[in-house]
Protein backbone atom coordinates (compact mmCIF):
# COMPACT_ATOMS: atom_id res chain seq x y z
CA UNK A 1 0.00 0.00 0.00
CA UNK A 2 2.74 2.38 -0.86
CA UNK A 3 0.28 4.86 -2.41
CA UNK A 4 -1.62 5.11 0.82
CA UNK A 5 1.60 5.53 2.71
CA UNK A 6 2.40 8.51 0.58
CA UNK A 7 -0.92 10.16 1.28
CA UNK A 8 -1.09 9.25 4.93
CA UNK A 9 2.50 10.12 5.58
CA UNK A 10 3.66 6.99 7.16
CA UNK A 11 2.83 5.44 10.47
CA UNK A 12 1.43 6.33 13.86
CA UNK A 13 -1.74 7.83 15.17
CA UNK A 14 -0.64 11.41 14.79
CA UNK A 15 -1.45 13.39 11.66
CA UNK A 16 1.75 14.19 9.91
CA UNK A 17 1.90 16.84 7.17
CA UNK A 18 3.65 15.73 3.98
CA UNK A 19 7.23 16.90 3.81
CA UNK A 20 10.13 16.93 1.41
CA UNK A 21 9.93 13.21 0.88
CA UNK A 22 6.97 13.62 -1.48
CA UNK A 23 9.49 14.92 -4.00
CA UNK A 24 11.90 12.08 -3.46
CA UNK A 25 11.38 9.44 -6.13
CA UNK A 26 13.59 6.45 -6.63
CA UNK A 27 13.94 4.46 -9.85
CA UNK A 28 10.60 3.34 -11.31
CA UNK A 29 11.88 -0.21 -11.52
CA UNK A 30 12.91 -0.60 -7.88
CA UNK A 31 14.93 -3.74 -8.33
CA UNK A 32 15.72 -3.13 -11.98
CA UNK A 33 19.13 -3.06 -13.60
CA UNK A 34 21.61 -0.38 -12.59
CA UNK A 35 21.55 1.25 -16.02
CA UNK A 36 17.86 2.08 -15.51
CA UNK A 37 18.45 3.93 -12.26
CA UNK A 38 18.05 7.27 -14.01
CA UNK A 39 14.51 6.31 -14.98
CA UNK A 40 12.49 7.90 -12.20
CA UNK A 41 9.05 9.46 -12.16
CA UNK A 42 10.38 13.00 -12.77
CA UNK A 43 12.45 11.88 -15.75
CA UNK A 44 9.46 9.94 -17.08
CA UNK A 45 7.37 13.12 -16.84
CA UNK A 46 10.05 15.10 -18.67
CA UNK A 47 10.09 12.53 -21.46
CA UNK A 48 6.30 12.44 -21.63
CA UNK A 49 6.08 16.22 -21.77
CA UNK A 50 8.64 16.30 -24.58
CA UNK A 51 6.68 13.62 -26.42
CA UNK A 52 3.40 15.49 -26.02
CA UNK A 53 4.94 18.70 -27.38
CA UNK A 54 6.53 16.86 -30.29
CA UNK A 55 3.47 14.78 -31.19
CA UNK A 56 1.09 17.71 -30.85
CA UNK A 57 3.32 19.98 -32.94
CA UNK A 58 3.83 17.25 -35.51
CA UNK A 59 0.08 16.60 -35.82
CA UNK A 60 -0.63 20.33 -35.98
CA UNK A 61 2.24 21.62 -38.09
CA UNK A 62 3.60 18.49 -39.79
CA UNK A 63 1.63 19.07 -42.95
CA UNK A 64 0.31 22.60 -42.69
CA UNK A 65 -2.51 23.66 -45.00
CA UNK A 66 -3.32 27.15 -46.15
CA UNK A 67 -6.88 26.49 -45.03
CA UNK A 68 -6.41 24.93 -41.58
CA UNK A 69 -8.33 21.89 -40.42
CA UNK A 70 -8.63 20.01 -37.13
CA UNK A 71 -5.51 19.96 -34.97
CA UNK A 72 -3.86 22.63 -37.08
CA UNK A 73 -6.47 25.10 -35.84
CA UNK A 74 -5.57 24.35 -32.24
CA UNK A 75 -1.88 24.51 -33.04
CA UNK A 76 -2.33 27.87 -34.72
CA UNK A 77 -4.15 29.24 -31.69
CA UNK A 78 -1.22 28.07 -29.55
CA UNK A 79 1.28 29.56 -31.97
CA UNK A 80 -0.56 32.88 -32.10
CA UNK A 81 -0.82 32.94 -28.30
CA UNK A 82 2.96 32.72 -27.93
CA UNK A 83 3.59 35.04 -30.86
CA UNK A 84 1.16 37.79 -29.91
CA UNK A 85 1.52 37.62 -26.14
CA UNK A 86 5.22 36.85 -25.76
CA UNK A 87 7.33 37.12 -28.89
CA UNK A 88 6.05 40.31 -30.47
CA UNK A 89 5.49 42.37 -27.30
CA UNK A 90 8.96 41.44 -26.02
CA UNK A 91 11.04 41.26 -29.17
CA UNK A 92 9.11 43.47 -31.56
CA UNK A 93 10.00 42.81 -35.17
CA UNK A 94 12.51 40.13 -34.14
CA UNK A 95 9.67 38.26 -32.46
CA UNK A 96 8.79 35.95 -35.33
CA UNK A 97 12.40 34.88 -35.75
CA UNK A 98 12.49 33.66 -32.16
CA UNK A 99 9.17 31.84 -32.28
CA UNK A 100 10.74 28.35 -32.71
CA UNK A 101 12.61 28.69 -29.43
CA UNK A 102 9.83 30.44 -27.52
CA UNK A 103 7.07 28.13 -28.73
CA UNK A 104 9.05 24.99 -27.86
CA UNK A 105 10.06 26.35 -24.46
CA UNK A 106 6.60 27.52 -23.51
CA UNK A 107 4.84 24.27 -24.30
CA UNK A 108 7.62 22.06 -22.94
CA UNK A 109 7.48 23.93 -19.62
CA UNK A 110 3.68 24.08 -19.68
CA UNK A 111 3.26 20.33 -20.08
CA UNK A 112 5.87 19.58 -17.42
CA UNK A 113 4.02 21.93 -15.08
CA UNK A 114 0.60 20.52 -15.91
CA UNK A 115 1.82 17.03 -15.04
CA UNK A 116 1.25 18.24 -11.46
CA UNK A 117 -2.51 17.89 -11.88
CA UNK A 118 -2.62 14.91 -14.25
CA UNK A 119 -3.87 11.85 -12.34
CA UNK A 120 -1.20 9.19 -11.64
CA UNK A 121 1.60 11.54 -12.73
CA UNK A 122 0.68 14.24 -10.20
CA UNK A 123 4.11 15.76 -10.03
CA UNK A 124 5.26 18.87 -11.86
CA UNK A 125 8.63 17.91 -13.31
CA UNK A 126 9.68 21.52 -12.83
CA UNK A 127 9.35 21.12 -9.07
CA UNK A 128 12.67 19.29 -9.34
CA UNK A 129 15.25 22.04 -9.59
CA UNK A 130 17.34 20.24 -12.20
CA UNK A 131 14.75 20.92 -14.89
CA UNK A 132 14.42 24.69 -14.40
CA UNK A 133 18.21 24.84 -14.18
CA UNK A 134 18.57 23.19 -17.57
CA UNK A 135 16.05 25.57 -19.15
CA UNK A 136 17.30 28.72 -17.44
CA UNK A 137 20.89 27.82 -18.24
CA UNK A 138 20.06 27.38 -21.90
CA UNK A 139 18.44 30.83 -21.93
CA UNK A 140 21.35 32.29 -19.98
CA UNK A 141 24.03 30.94 -22.31
CA UNK A 142 22.06 32.10 -25.30
CA UNK A 143 21.70 35.54 -23.72
CA UNK A 144 25.44 35.86 -23.14
CA UNK A 145 26.29 34.57 -26.59
CA UNK A 146 23.84 36.88 -28.35
CA UNK A 147 24.86 39.85 -26.20
CA UNK A 148 28.53 39.48 -26.98
CA UNK A 149 27.83 38.72 -30.61
CA UNK A 150 25.58 41.74 -31.14
CA UNK A 151 27.20 44.32 -28.87
CA UNK A 152 30.76 43.06 -28.61
CA UNK A 153 32.38 41.73 -25.48
CA UNK A 154 33.22 45.16 -24.07
CA UNK A 155 30.12 46.84 -25.40
CA UNK A 156 27.84 44.23 -23.88
CA UNK A 157 29.22 44.64 -20.37
CA UNK A 158 29.47 48.38 -20.77
CA UNK A 159 25.81 48.57 -21.78
CA UNK A 160 24.83 46.47 -18.81
CA UNK A 161 26.93 48.27 -16.20
CA UNK A 162 26.85 51.84 -17.47
CA UNK A 163 23.43 52.71 -18.78
CA UNK A 164 23.80 56.22 -20.25
CA UNK A 165 22.12 59.37 -18.96
CA UNK A 166 22.86 59.12 -15.24
CA UNK A 167 25.04 61.22 -12.89
CA UNK A 168 28.62 59.94 -12.82
CA UNK A 169 28.62 59.28 -9.09
CA UNK A 170 25.64 56.97 -9.39
CA UNK A 171 27.63 54.51 -11.48
CA UNK A 172 29.68 53.67 -8.39
CA UNK A 173 26.63 51.99 -6.94
CA UNK A 174 24.79 51.09 -10.12
CA UNK A 175 27.54 49.30 -12.03
CA UNK A 176 28.09 46.48 -9.50
CA UNK A 177 24.35 46.11 -8.92
CA UNK A 178 23.59 45.87 -12.63
CA UNK A 179 26.40 43.42 -13.18
CA UNK A 180 25.25 41.29 -10.26
CA UNK A 181 21.61 41.28 -11.23
CA UNK A 182 22.11 40.66 -14.93
CA UNK A 183 25.07 38.35 -15.11
CA UNK A 184 24.98 36.53 -11.80
CA UNK A 185 21.45 36.54 -10.47
CA UNK A 186 19.40 36.32 -13.62
CA UNK A 187 19.77 32.58 -14.23
CA UNK A 188 19.08 31.86 -10.57
CA UNK A 189 15.97 33.99 -10.31
CA UNK A 190 14.81 32.67 -13.64
CA UNK A 191 15.16 29.04 -12.57
CA UNK A 192 14.09 29.41 -8.96
CA UNK A 193 10.94 31.41 -9.77
CA UNK A 194 9.64 28.46 -11.75
CA UNK A 195 10.95 25.81 -9.40
CA UNK A 196 9.63 27.45 -6.21
CA UNK A 197 6.18 28.03 -7.60
CA UNK A 198 5.81 24.44 -8.69
CA UNK A 199 7.39 23.12 -5.52
CA UNK A 200 5.10 25.11 -3.23
CA UNK A 201 2.01 24.38 -5.30
CA UNK A 202 2.65 20.67 -5.22
CA UNK A 203 3.25 20.77 -1.49
CA UNK A 204 -0.03 22.64 -0.94
CA UNK A 205 -2.11 20.18 -2.94
CA UNK A 206 -0.41 17.28 -1.21
CA UNK A 207 -1.09 18.84 2.18
CA UNK A 208 -4.83 19.29 1.61
CA UNK A 209 -5.12 15.87 0.00
CA UNK A 210 -3.40 14.33 3.02
CA UNK A 211 -5.73 16.15 5.40
CA UNK A 212 -8.73 14.89 3.49
CA UNK A 213 -7.43 11.34 3.35
CA UNK A 214 -6.41 11.27 7.01
CA UNK A 215 -9.60 12.73 8.46
CA UNK A 216 -12.12 11.17 6.08
CA UNK A 217 -10.63 7.73 5.41
CA UNK A 218 -7.83 6.82 7.75
CA UNK A 219 -9.11 8.26 11.02
CA UNK A 220 -12.74 9.17 10.49
CA UNK A 221 -14.17 10.77 13.63
CA UNK A 222 -17.26 13.01 14.02
CA UNK A 223 -15.03 15.87 15.05
CA UNK A 224 -12.42 15.39 12.37
CA UNK A 225 -14.89 14.90 9.49
CA UNK A 226 -15.37 18.65 9.16
CA UNK A 227 -11.66 19.20 8.86
CA UNK A 228 -11.42 16.40 6.34
CA UNK A 229 -14.22 17.93 4.30
CA UNK A 230 -12.46 21.30 4.27
CA UNK A 231 -9.28 19.53 3.18
CA UNK A 232 -11.18 17.75 0.40
CA UNK A 233 -12.77 20.95 -0.90
CA UNK A 234 -9.48 22.82 -0.64
CA UNK A 235 -7.79 20.09 -2.66
CA UNK A 236 -10.22 20.77 -5.49
CA UNK A 237 -9.85 24.53 -5.18
CA UNK A 238 -6.06 24.31 -5.00
CA UNK A 239 -5.95 22.00 -8.01
CA UNK A 240 -7.86 24.57 -10.04
CA UNK A 241 -5.58 27.29 -8.72
CA UNK A 242 -2.53 25.19 -9.55
CA UNK A 243 -3.63 24.80 -13.17
CA UNK A 244 -3.72 28.57 -13.32
CA UNK A 245 -0.33 28.97 -11.63
CA UNK A 246 1.26 26.26 -13.79
CA UNK A 247 0.09 28.00 -16.94
CA UNK A 248 1.08 31.41 -15.63
CA UNK A 249 4.57 30.27 -14.63
CA UNK A 250 5.19 28.66 -18.00
CA UNK A 251 4.09 31.94 -19.55
CA UNK A 252 6.29 34.06 -17.27
CA UNK A 253 9.29 31.80 -17.81
CA UNK A 254 8.94 32.22 -21.58
CA UNK A 255 8.24 35.93 -21.27
CA UNK A 256 11.43 36.43 -19.25
CA UNK A 257 13.42 34.33 -21.70
CA UNK A 258 12.18 36.57 -24.51
CA UNK A 259 13.00 39.66 -22.48
CA UNK A 260 16.56 38.42 -21.79
CA UNK A 261 17.08 37.62 -25.44
CA UNK A 262 15.85 41.07 -26.37
CA UNK A 263 18.22 42.72 -23.91
CA UNK A 264 21.08 40.98 -25.70
CA UNK A 265 19.90 41.86 -29.19
CA UNK A 266 19.61 45.55 -28.34
CA UNK A 267 21.18 47.49 -25.49
CA UNK A 268 18.01 48.15 -23.58
CA UNK A 269 18.91 51.29 -21.69
CA UNK B 1 6.45 -3.04 -7.90
CA UNK B 2 6.83 -0.04 -10.11
CA UNK B 3 7.85 3.04 -8.23
CA UNK B 4 5.35 5.36 -9.83
CA UNK B 5 2.80 6.05 -7.15
CA UNK B 6 4.96 6.15 -4.05
CA UNK B 7 7.89 8.31 -3.25
CA UNK B 8 10.72 6.49 -1.57
CA UNK B 9 9.97 6.95 2.07
CA UNK B 10 13.37 6.12 3.38
CA UNK B 11 16.49 6.33 1.30
CA UNK B 12 18.95 6.88 4.03
CA UNK B 13 20.19 10.27 3.05
CA UNK B 14 18.04 13.41 3.38
CA UNK B 15 16.34 14.68 0.21
CA UNK B 16 17.47 18.14 -0.71
CA UNK B 17 15.17 20.01 -3.09
CA UNK B 18 17.87 22.51 -4.07
CA UNK B 19 20.39 19.89 -5.17
CA UNK B 20 19.89 19.04 -8.85
CA UNK B 21 19.68 15.35 -9.65
CA UNK B 22 22.34 14.49 -12.27
CA UNK B 23 20.01 12.08 -14.09
CA UNK B 24 17.36 14.77 -14.34
CA UNK B 25 19.90 17.28 -15.62
CA UNK B 26 20.89 14.89 -18.39
CA UNK B 27 17.37 13.77 -19.29
CA UNK B 28 16.07 17.33 -19.09
CA UNK B 29 18.83 18.63 -21.37
CA UNK B 30 18.35 15.85 -23.91
CA UNK B 31 14.58 16.19 -23.91
CA UNK B 32 14.79 19.96 -24.28
CA UNK B 33 17.33 19.60 -27.09
CA UNK B 34 15.16 17.08 -28.91
CA UNK B 35 12.08 19.32 -28.52
CA UNK B 36 14.06 22.29 -29.81
CA UNK B 37 15.36 20.36 -32.79
CA UNK B 38 12.09 18.70 -33.84
CA UNK B 39 9.55 21.33 -32.85
CA UNK B 40 11.66 24.46 -32.97
CA UNK B 41 13.77 23.70 -35.99
CA UNK B 42 11.34 21.74 -38.16
CA UNK B 43 7.72 22.23 -37.20
CA UNK B 44 7.34 25.81 -36.01
CA UNK B 45 9.02 27.26 -39.14
CA UNK B 46 6.57 25.21 -41.20
CA UNK B 47 3.54 26.81 -39.57
CA UNK B 48 5.19 30.20 -39.64
CA UNK B 49 5.65 29.87 -43.37
CA UNK B 50 2.06 28.70 -43.80
CA UNK B 51 0.75 31.65 -41.79
CA UNK B 52 2.80 34.05 -43.89
CA UNK B 53 1.54 32.43 -47.07
CA UNK B 54 -2.01 32.73 -45.78
CA UNK B 55 -1.52 36.40 -45.01
CA UNK B 56 -0.16 36.90 -48.51
CA UNK B 57 -3.01 34.95 -50.02
CA UNK B 58 -5.58 37.00 -48.15
CA UNK B 59 -3.86 40.27 -49.00
CA UNK B 60 -3.55 39.17 -52.62
CA UNK B 61 -7.22 38.24 -52.64
CA UNK B 62 -8.19 41.59 -51.20
CA UNK B 63 -6.05 43.40 -53.75
CA UNK B 64 -7.61 41.40 -56.53
CA UNK B 65 -11.07 42.10 -55.19
CA UNK B 66 -10.31 45.82 -55.01
CA UNK B 67 -9.05 45.79 -58.57
CA UNK B 68 -12.12 43.94 -59.76
CA UNK B 69 -14.34 46.40 -57.96
CA UNK B 70 -12.56 49.31 -59.60
CA UNK B 71 -12.92 47.62 -62.97
CA UNK B 72 -16.59 47.01 -62.39
CA UNK B 73 -17.01 50.63 -61.37
CA UNK B 74 -15.34 51.78 -64.57
CA UNK B 75 -17.44 49.49 -66.72
CA UNK B 76 -20.58 50.67 -64.96
CA UNK B 77 -19.69 54.31 -65.56
CA UNK B 78 -18.96 53.59 -69.20
CA UNK B 79 -22.24 51.75 -69.51
CA UNK B 80 -24.10 54.63 -67.88
CA UNK B 81 -22.48 57.10 -70.26
CA UNK B 82 -23.34 54.94 -73.24
CA UNK B 83 -26.90 54.55 -72.06
CA UNK B 84 -27.29 58.30 -71.70
CA UNK B 85 -25.77 58.78 -75.12
CA UNK B 86 -28.19 56.25 -76.58
CA UNK B 87 -31.13 57.92 -74.89
CA UNK B 88 -30.07 61.30 -76.24
CA UNK B 89 -29.65 59.80 -79.70
CA UNK B 90 -33.07 58.17 -79.54
CA UNK B 91 -34.66 61.46 -78.48
CA UNK B 92 -32.95 63.24 -81.30
CA UNK B 93 -34.11 60.63 -83.84
CA UNK B 94 -37.67 60.84 -82.55
CA UNK B 95 -37.62 64.60 -82.87
CA UNK B 96 -36.22 64.36 -86.37
CA UNK B 97 -38.84 61.80 -87.40
CA UNK B 98 -41.60 63.97 -86.03
CA UNK B 99 -40.31 66.96 -88.00
CA UNK B 100 -39.97 64.92 -91.14
CA UNK B 101 -43.46 63.52 -90.70
CA UNK B 102 -44.90 66.99 -90.27
CA UNK B 103 -43.06 68.16 -93.37
CA UNK B 104 -44.30 65.21 -95.41
CA UNK B 105 -47.88 65.78 -94.29
CA UNK B 106 -47.70 69.49 -95.20
CA UNK B 107 -46.26 68.67 -98.61
CA UNK B 108 -48.92 66.08 -99.32
CA UNK B 109 -51.62 68.50 -98.27
CA UNK B 110 -50.29 71.12 -100.66
CA UNK B 111 -50.01 68.61 -103.47
CA UNK B 112 -53.57 67.50 -102.88
CA UNK B 113 -54.76 71.07 -102.95
CA UNK B 114 -52.89 71.77 -106.15
CA UNK B 115 -54.33 68.65 -107.71
CA UNK B 116 -57.82 69.53 -106.58
CA UNK B 117 -57.46 73.00 -107.99
CA UNK B 118 -56.14 71.60 -111.24
CA UNK B 119 -59.06 69.17 -111.51
CA UNK B 120 -61.56 71.90 -110.74
CA UNK B 121 -60.02 74.19 -113.32
CA UNK B 122 -59.98 71.49 -115.95
CA UNK B 123 -63.63 70.69 -115.25
CA UNK B 124 -64.58 74.36 -115.47
CA UNK B 125 -62.66 74.73 -118.70
CA UNK B 126 -64.39 71.70 -120.19
CA UNK B 127 -67.79 72.94 -119.06
CA UNK B 128 -67.06 76.33 -120.63
CA UNK B 129 -65.95 74.68 -123.84
CA UNK B 130 -69.04 72.52 -123.96
CA UNK B 131 -71.26 75.54 -123.25
CA UNK B 132 -69.58 77.43 -126.06
CA UNK B 133 -70.07 74.49 -128.34
CA UNK B 134 -73.70 74.14 -127.26
CA UNK B 135 -74.27 77.86 -127.79
CA UNK B 136 -72.77 77.71 -131.25
CA UNK B 137 -74.76 74.70 -132.33
CA UNK B 138 -77.89 76.19 -130.71
CA UNK B 139 -77.35 79.47 -132.46
CA UNK B 140 -76.94 77.74 -135.80
CA UNK B 141 -80.04 75.65 -135.24
CA UNK B 142 -82.10 78.51 -133.94
CA UNK B 143 -81.04 80.50 -137.04
CA UNK B 144 -82.05 77.65 -139.32
CA UNK B 145 -85.30 77.18 -137.49
CA UNK B 146 -86.01 80.86 -137.50
CA UNK B 147 -85.46 80.92 -141.30
CA UNK B 148 -87.59 77.80 -141.63
CA UNK B 149 -90.31 79.26 -139.45
CA UNK B 150 -90.21 82.51 -141.29
CA UNK B 151 -90.45 80.63 -144.62
CA UNK B 152 -93.50 78.78 -143.41
CA UNK B 153 -95.04 81.87 -142.00
CA UNK B 154 -94.58 83.53 -145.29
CA UNK B 155 -95.70 80.43 -147.29
CA UNK B 156 -98.97 79.98 -145.46
CA UNK B 157 -101.60 82.56 -145.53
CA UNK B 158 -102.21 83.56 -142.10
CA UNK B 159 -105.89 84.40 -142.26
CA UNK B 160 -107.20 83.55 -138.95
CA UNK B 161 -105.94 82.92 -135.60
CA UNK B 162 -106.89 79.27 -135.84
CA UNK B 163 -104.50 78.81 -138.59
CA UNK B 164 -101.90 80.85 -136.87
CA UNK B 165 -102.05 78.68 -133.80
CA UNK B 166 -102.00 75.52 -135.91
CA UNK B 167 -98.84 76.66 -137.59
CA UNK B 168 -97.25 77.50 -134.31
CA UNK B 169 -98.32 74.19 -132.79
CA UNK B 170 -96.99 72.29 -135.74
CA UNK B 171 -93.74 74.11 -135.46
CA UNK B 172 -93.44 73.36 -131.83
CA UNK B 173 -94.22 69.66 -132.34
CA UNK B 174 -91.61 69.52 -134.98
CA UNK B 175 -89.22 71.19 -132.68
CA UNK B 176 -89.99 68.69 -129.94
CA UNK B 177 -89.67 65.76 -132.30
CA UNK B 178 -86.34 67.03 -133.45
CA UNK B 179 -85.09 67.49 -129.96
CA UNK B 180 -86.17 63.96 -129.08
CA UNK B 181 -84.36 62.45 -132.02
CA UNK B 182 -81.32 64.48 -131.12
CA UNK B 183 -81.51 63.12 -127.58
CA UNK B 184 -81.76 59.59 -128.89
CA UNK B 185 -78.71 60.13 -130.95
CA UNK B 186 -76.64 61.62 -128.17
CA UNK B 187 -77.60 59.12 -125.55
Amino acid sequence: MSALHLLASGSGDEFEAPGLHIFDWGPIFKDGPAWLEWFTKPTLIVILAALVVIVFSWRAFGNPKLVPKGVQNVGEVAYLLVRDQVARPMLGKDGDRWMPFLFSTFFFVLFMNLAGVVPVLQLPATSHIAIPIVLALAVYLMMLFLGIKNQGLVGYFKNIMFPPGLPKALYLILAPIELLSTIILRPFTHAIRLFANMFAGHLLIAFFATVAWWFLAEKLTPLGAGVGLVGFLMTIVMTAFEIFVQSLQAFIFTLLAASYINSSLHADH
Amino acid sequence: MMNLLAATVAQGEEYSPLAPEPAELVVGSLAFAIVLILVGWKLVPAIRKTLEERTEAIEGGLDKANKRQAEAEAVYKEYRAKLQEAQREAGRLREEAREQGAAIIAEMKEQAQVEARRITEAAQAQIEAERQQAMQSLRAEIGAMSVDLAGRVVGESLEDSARQSRVVDRFLEELEGRARTQEQITS
